[in-house]
């Protein structure tokens, strides 16, 4: 190798061109470009320079509109600036993009192209978002790999200077951004090479200056505008050109060849299509396959898609084309096509009446929409596009890689068709995020990357779920350059982590004749075989696999790594591979070990190399039988007793088998059913509590703390344990509230993700055994099958009466039924025992609007939501809108329904004669403000409509469809700190100035913690986060004081683990508040670096501490002339460095620049000491009983 | 008069040194304070073999958990250029507090077992440490091993650092071994130039209203120096290593009576956690006025002179005070 190779990610690629080129960075997260912002953010806090010797600025905005507003007002004023970003971030940026290209800017953006939320949100790549912006005058280049990434970065960089158009840099989230590729670097001087430090000078030259003034963003009339803007036009019509012969100039300095439509295929192809993006990388290969197979077709890419030059795009074209396949990575629901195909029709018949091209040689066109949302985009697909252009009449507008069988847009494909050369290696593995799998093959990818002349590639396939979440690594290595930017459907090597996959996943559905299968099994060589199903079984035999075992956990906590198998795994795929020579990989594994983890210690090293010296002695060859004899077959994904809809729609989806659902099988609207979570038994535990309930309190803190409604508590009447199974347990009732009846607390076993919050919050001791308390974790095989009956039946005995409960205490709170059950959240999530909470008190009459982030996700991600219902059918309504409205959207809500309410009310006085007096005027006047008053109101709401039923009015009608609106209605607007302290704040602020009634939760972890742990306004001082690297170096923001501000809010600060009473109350408070409430809650969370299962523990230090003080600010004591504000917790106990150091968060700024960090944690003791005072001293103010302060 | 006495190859200006127990060696104005007081020399707060890897296991495992694992969160802290784990920080202290005073400065290691931690007697050497203490605090509560075993481990650790540094070793005991005079013989034979006496392990006390186990630390008390008096005498003169003591060291007497039972250093911790830095000045005062009241001139007259061999009872040192008493009472017959 001529020159040394790197193995990065497309995200990477981008950011190692952009960072060397700017001076100014404006960052905001969003998946899946977030990586560039983190990627600038560490290199600007480790002093790295730019090409000019300089280390740029990174600033992170409060949301992609503050971003492209700084890198606006950074460009106005002279600096090189960039931004990166994805989907409704760069439509956030779309206002500041048309103004930035209007003044001609030098500038380039670099975006991770990604869906656009419509019917649904979704993280993943498609080109809606850079569509949706191909109007703001931006130019538009895309990359397709990883190394085109690099270097377009560069090239858009050098054009637009040029040029004065700003550039958009474009890829496919995903699929390029997060595919880790081989890439040669660009080196500095290979950058300077083509850079013009005559136009950056001319750029500084236009910045905005008092010493040379001139006025910008000018306000202009009907009389000018138009001509001005048609000012710009000799820019966009030059700017092709400048774009090549940066190209060209590259290619001269650098070696790689790039054109704005760059063909490649048969000269004399007749079918081309035509495309951008990693899908171009496919349909390459495709062309070279069909080709050497005696077909003449071929791929013309676009690179340069703005400004469109029609001249490049005919003089790319081969004279011999017949049928053109415009291929769209997005849709435009209504237009007359998507834009690429729109804009090739365009250019055609414009190239044609223009004489760029003989009418009789103007191809046929046809459009069709590709890998919406990362959909695959694989061969087969290509060759089935290429099939369909052959055809004498081509379907136009189609669809490929779905089976669209109601508008029968798609095309259909053969599966089998492959392409994947023989010198490839192709490897799967199946593992858990928690066993470090995909972090192993990262390291591998890198060691046969950039230690061997071979090529690399490695995807990861995420799960959606937090806890358990599952990984699926796909890795190719060869000889020659890897252009698969699909998973691999024809692998030779398949591994599976975890056993349990057995069951869940058909393994060897990709795997070739032959292939190598490496399963972890605490089974040896000579008993695996009889504890595989039966379906596995005969695979394996007629495909003759390869079958290997190891105990990697055994190895793994042998060597002191725990449940860490990855290093275990990796030095047995090496082994079996055959990548390279086994002494050659294992010194490959140790350097990349020591690489990895040596500045973590020389212990954490030498566990890995132990777990690598000792992997392949307990690596064991099985000799597969001739004959299945298995007993069992694999579980049925949901059980039959599952409603149809999940049976039909969840249970293909959790099965991987979602992508063979029709389009005739999807909701039209995005609206899905709730309470699906239920129906998938992820068993994900390893233990499970078990209650001990002759040692229970009944305090029903377990069911409090429990974040995946997995412990629950009922009381019941004794009748109710007929039929009980015989290891049901039950005890009396201690408390007066439930004189006679029984009680029991229950785990859910297939649900509960054993994070162990119960257990450490349960204060009640076994006092025979004093390591024991009330619940003890109990490993979840041995009492698996019990605890499954003793829940199916505990399920079945009947909810106690709303009326009876006594909501305010915790046992009261927690007897409810919860409707929010096994979210995909974190094992041992601070956040949703909150909206568990919510939903026991409120949830059956709740109307949630949240905001993206974590719990949008576990709330509403395919293929099973949480939030559920009771008996009746009444539970939470959920929804999320975007990240940065979710104040207003709720708001939404609060109008809509007050207005129902407003218009039933007028009905029901309209219709008074016919309904009756009596009940009209109780209906009209009810006190709803207890469970008794609302559950009285529903009864007569029902009475009502059983009266408006035999009306024939049309009054009566409307009147029918919104009389329930006359049930109180609870609007709940939840979000986290992202939302509520940055994005969304501008909006919240603006909710609670409105005086209506909407309560807001704030989920406040003090970080964004969905997209991996960037600084919040949240984020304490001396707390190290993403684009916080250095610790940070500013206070947290006060948002309950600034929402007391107002006087009419209720505000309560509140934190489970410190006082659950407190919480309690704190809900109830702000339920019953008739104007705004806002409740600000401490979650703790995985990304503070804790022990989960001490989460409460970090609570409770938090506010004895001082830093995070318990209030409630209620305005009706004002009224009632005393202070509004009371403290609910004590003067600080402990120091703030007690509390902090013991989260990593704050531990790591010690370990890694202890000096600052000493001087921040004065810093952030001071904040808690003044904010403690503030808050004492406020409350410590007395009234006159007017309203009036008396000190 | 002649405080000075020799420990370890160090010439001492006094017997008069905090114990490594005492946190007071963190923080170098307080270091400073106690070279004022009169310390004649700092040992060093232990380096601790758990803080070390357990330092390391937890940033590695709270750094890389969850990550990879979903999609938009790949990972949740920023990468951080290096980290400043293991010994790292106490060296950097070590050797501050070696530039803040001119008196010798004594590193204190603790571990458990044999492995890569001791490698950091080398690093405290380079970092200008004058002498190791080296304390081992293994308690075997395994009952698979032997008491044969417990000892071997001491000794193959010890031989392990001797043979990476070459600065004395003095090595801090517990007082539980079946015969402590073979242990000590046997730890000068594998290099030691010194024994500390003795290591008082926290013990654990019960909380009962939370029914815990929770190891507690109380402040020795005066009556807890006779066990090492005890030893200090029966060792005297019979092996060629040093002798400090360092428990029940509270004043001037106490210290005089380690001293004549033949330690050459007294080590000081609760007395000057209770009464601060500066109660070692009034210690060595208190020795002062009861050497000049009764005549001694220096340390090394005194040294000693109450061991085993020299003193006029030497089946005292070996026999239970029991037998003391019993004797005291035929002394005096009632009857």
């Amino acid at each position: 190798m001529s020159r040394p190779m790197i193995t990065i990610d497309g995200n990477e690629a981008a950011a190692y061109s952009a960072y060397r080129l700017n001076e100014v960075i404006a960052i905001y997260p969003i998946t899946p470009s977030s990586p560039m912002g983190e990627l600038s953010d560490a290199w600007s806090s480790t002093d790295q320079p730019n090409l000019w010797g300089t280390v740029p600025q990174v600033v992170e905005m409060q949301s992609e509109g503050g971003a492209s507003g700084a890198v606006h007002g950074a460009l106005q004023a002279g600096a090189l600036t960039t931004t990166f970003t994805s989907s409704q971030g760069l439509l956030l940026m779309i206002p500041n993009m048309f103004k930035i290209a209007g003044e001609l800017t030098s500038a380039v953006i670099h975006v991770a192209a990604r869906s656009v939320a419509a019917h649904a949100l979704s993280i993943f790549g498609d080109h809606s978002d850079v569509m949706a912006a191909r109007s703001t005058g931006f130019g538009m280049l895309a990359s397709n790999n990883n190394q085109e990434i690099m270097d377009f970065a560069l090239i858009s960089q050098a054009a637009t200077l040029e040029a004065r158009i700003p550039f958009m840099h474009f890829f496919d989230g995903f699929r390029s951004s997060h595919e880790v590729t081989k890439v040669c670097p660009l080196t500095d001087d290979e950058m300077r090479s083509i850079l013009d430090e005559d136009l950056i000078r001319a750029h500084r030259e236009r910045a905005l200056t008092p010493d040379r003034p001139v006025i910008r963003g000018t306000a202009q009339n009907p009389d000018v505008f138009f001509q001005a803007r048609e000012a710009i036009n000799p820019f966009y019509a030059a700017c092709p050109d400048i774009v090549q012969n940066k190209m060209d100039e590259f290619a001269k300095n650098v070696g790689r060849e790039y054109k704005l439509f760059q063909y490649h295929g048969a000269p004399d192809a007749e079918r081309v299509i035509l495309i951008m993006g990693s899908g171009a990388e496919t349909v390459e290969d495709t062309v070279n396959h069909l080709n050497q197979n005696g077909e003449k077709v071929g791929v013309l890419k676009i690179r340069l898609y703005r400004p469109f030059s029609v001249k490049h795009f005919v003089e790319a074209l081969p004279p011999t084309v017949k049928t053109l396949g415009v291929l769209d990575r997005t849709k435009e629901p209504g237009g007359t096509g998507e834009p690429v195909y729109q804009d090739i029709v365009t250019a055609l018949t414009e190239a044609s009446n223009d004489g760029l091209i003989e009418r009789n040689r103007v191809p046929r066109v046809v459009g069709g929409r590709y890998g919406l949302s990362s959909k695959e985009f694989t061969p087969a697909m290509v060759k089935a596009v290429f099939d369909n252009l052959a055809a004498e009449k081509p379907k136009n507008h189609f669809t490929v890689g779905i089976n669209d069988d109601v508008t029968h847009t798609s095309l259909e494909y053969d599966e089998s068709f492959s392409i994947e050369p023989d010198d490839v290696v192709r490897a799967m593995f199946y593992g858990l995020g928690s066993d470090g799998t995909v972090g192993a093959n990262k390291n591998s990818v890198k060691i046969i990357g950039e230690d061997t002349d071979n090529y690399a590639q490695g995807y990861f396939v995420y799960d959606s779920k937090k806890a358990g979440a599952v990984t699926i690594s796909h890795l190719r290595f060869g000889p020659n350059p890897v252009r698969s930017p699909y998973l691999i459907s024809s692998a030779n090597f398949i591994a599976c982590h975890q056993f349990n996959f057995i069951d869940k996943f058909d393994l060897l559905k990709e795997a070739v004749p032959g292939a190598t299968f490496l399963l972890n099994s605490a089974f040896g060589p000579d008993e695996v075989w009889d504890h595989l199903p039966r379906s596995l079984q005969q695979e394996m035999i007629d495909n003759k696999i390869q079958f290997y075992v190891i105990d990697g956990y055994h190895v793994a906590r042998e060597a002191g790594m725990g449940n860490r198998i990855n290093t275990v795994m990796q030095v047995c795929f090496f082994a079996l591979a055959k990548v390279l020579p086994k002494d050659e990989a294992i010194a490959a594994i140790k350097a990349a070990i020591e690489k990895t983890y040596g500045k973590k210690g020389e212990s954490v090293v030498m566990k890995n190399f132990e777990a690598v010296d000792s992997a392949l002695a307990n690596l064991f060859e099985v000799k597969v039988p001739d004959q299945v004899s298995s007993a069992r077959e694999k579980p049925p994904v949901v059980p039959n007793s599952a409603p149809d809809f999940v049976k039909l729609m969840t249970g293909p989806i959790l099965a991987g088998q979602g992508d063979r659902l029709p389009v005739s099988a999807m909701p039209v609207d995005g609206t899905f059913p709730t309470g699906t979570t239920q129906w998938e038994k992820r068993m994900i535990a390893q233990e499970i509590p078990v209650w001990d309930p002759q040692w229970c309190i009944q305090c029903a803190k377990c069911a409090m703390v429990c974040p995946h409604a997995a412990i629950r508590i009922k009381a019941y009447d004794p009748s109710a344990l007929e039929g009980a199974p015989e290891e049901f347990l039950s005890w009396d009732w201690k408390g007066k509230e439930f004189p006679g009846m029984k009680m029991t607390i229950q785990t859910a076993p297939e649900d509960c993700t054993g994070c162990g919050l119960c257990v450490e919050i349960c204060p009640a001791k076994n006092k025979k055994e004093t390591r024991l308390k009330a619940i003890n974790m109990t490993p979840l095989p041995e009492v698996l099958e019990e605890e499954k009956t003793n829940y199916d039946f505990f399920l079945e005995i009947p909810e106690m009466d709303r009326r009876e409960v006594k909501p305010e205490t915790i046992k009261g709170s927690q007897i409810f039924q919860p409707l929010f059950e096994y979210s995909g959240a974190c094992a041992g999530c601070g956040e949703t025992p909150y909206i568990k909470l919510m939903t026991q008190l409120f949830g059956d009459r709740s109307i949630v609007a949240n905001a993206t982030g974590c719990s949008s996700i576990y709330g509403g991600n395919l293929p099973t939501t949480p939030y559920s219902q009771d008996k009746n059918g009444r539970g939470p309504a959920w929804s999320n809108s975007l990240f940065e409205d979710n104040a207003e959207f709720g708001l939404g809500f609060r109008l809509s329904i007050d207005q129902q309410k407003v218009q039933a009310n007028h009905l029901l006085e309209r219709l008074r004669s016919e309904v009756g007096d009596t009940l009209a005027d109780e209906i009209l006047k009810a006190d709803q403000s207890d469970e008794v008053g609302i559950h009285d109101q529903r009864e007569r709401v029902a009475a009502l409509k059983e009266k408006l039923s035999h009306l024939d009015r049309p009054e009566a009608k409307h009147l029918l469809t919104i009389a329930d609106y006359l049930v109180k209605k609870s609007v709940w607007i939840v979000g986290g700190d992202g939302w509520a302290y940055d994005i969304g704040y501008g909006g919240l602020d603006h909710v609670l100035a409105s005086g209506r009634n909407v309560n807001i939760l704030v989920l406040d972890t003090e970080v964004y913690s969905n997209t991996g742990g960037q600084s919040s306004k949240s984020t304490p001082r001396a707390a190290v986060a993403k684009f916080a690297a250095g610790g940070k170096a500013t206070g947290k923001k006060d948002l309950g004081m600034m929402a007391m501000a107002y006087g009419n809010v209720y505000v309560a600060q509140i934190a489970m683990g410190a006082s659950d009473t407190q919480t309690v109350k704190s809900f109830i408070e702000a339920e019953h508040h008739d104007g705004p409430s806002l409740i600000i809650a401490y979650s703790h969370c995985i990304a503070h670096g804790i022990d989960m299962s001490r989460g409460m523990t970090s609570q409770k230090n938090a506010v004895m501490c001082g830093h995070w003080p318990l209030y409630r600010y209620d305005p009706s004591r004002a009224e009632q002339g005393d202070n509004p504000l009371v403290l609910d917790s004590r003067d600080p106990k402990i120091s703030m460095a007690e509390y902090a150091y013991g989260e990593t968060r704050y531990k790591m700024l010690v370990k890694s620049h202890p000096k600052e960090a000493e001087k921040l944690m004065e810093q952030a003791q001071a904040d808690a000491t003044s904010r403690w005072q503030r808050y004492k001293n406020l409350a410590a103010i007395t009234t006159n009983g007017h309203g009036e302060n008396e000190n | 008069m002649d405080l000075r006495t020799k420990y370890l190859g160090l010439e001492l200006k006094s017997p008069l040194v905090p114990s490594a127990a005492a946190p007071l060696s963190r923080d170098l104005d307080r270091v400073r304070a106690l070279e004022d007081a009169g310390a004649s020399a700092i040992v060093m707060f232990s380096l601790f073999e758990e803080q070390i890897t357990n330092e390391e296991a937890e940033l590695d495992y709270y750094l890389t958990r969850s990550t990879h694992s979903y999609g938009e969160a790949i990972t949740y802290f920023p990468d951080l250029e290096e980290y400043n784990l293991g010994p790292f920080e106490y060296l950097e202290h070590l050797a501050n507090v070696k530039d803040a005073v001119d008196v010798p400065v004594i590193g204190s290691l603790n571990g458990v077992s044999m492995g890569g931690w001791t490698e950091y007697a080398v690093s405290m050497e380079q970092a200008g440490a004058d002498a190791l203490e080296v304390n081992l605090y293994f308690i075997p509560a395994d009952p698979r091993i032997t008491s044969a075993e417990v000892e071997a481990n001491y000794i193959e650790v010890l031989q392990d650092i001797r043979s990476r540094v070459k600065i004395p070793i003095a090595m801090k005991l517990n007082p539980y071994f079946s015969s402590l005079f073979d242990m000590a013989n046997r730890m000068e034979a594998a290099g030691a130039n010194g024994l500390v006496l003795f290591n008082r392990f926290y013990q654990p006390d019960i909380d009962l209203e939370n029914l815990e186990v929770k190891p507690s630390l109380t402040l020795s008390s005066p009556y807890e120096s006779r066990l090492p008096l005890r030893w200090t005498a029966i060792l005297h003169g019979r092996i060629g290593m040093n002798i400090a003591i360092t428990t029940g060291i509270h004043d001037g007497e106490s210290a005089i009576k380690a001293l004549m039972v033949g330690a050459d250093v007294t080590m000081m911790c609760s007395e000057l956690l209770r009464k601060g830095t500066a109660r070692l000045g009034e210690v060595e005062q208190e020795m002062r006025q009861w050497m000049e009241e009764h005549e001694y001139d220096s340390v090394e007259m005194m040294k000693g002179s109450m061991s085993q061999r020299s003193c006029s009872e030497p089946a005292a040192f070996e026999r239970a005070n029991y037998m003391k008493t019993i004797q005291s009472y035929d002394r005096y017959p009632t009857v």
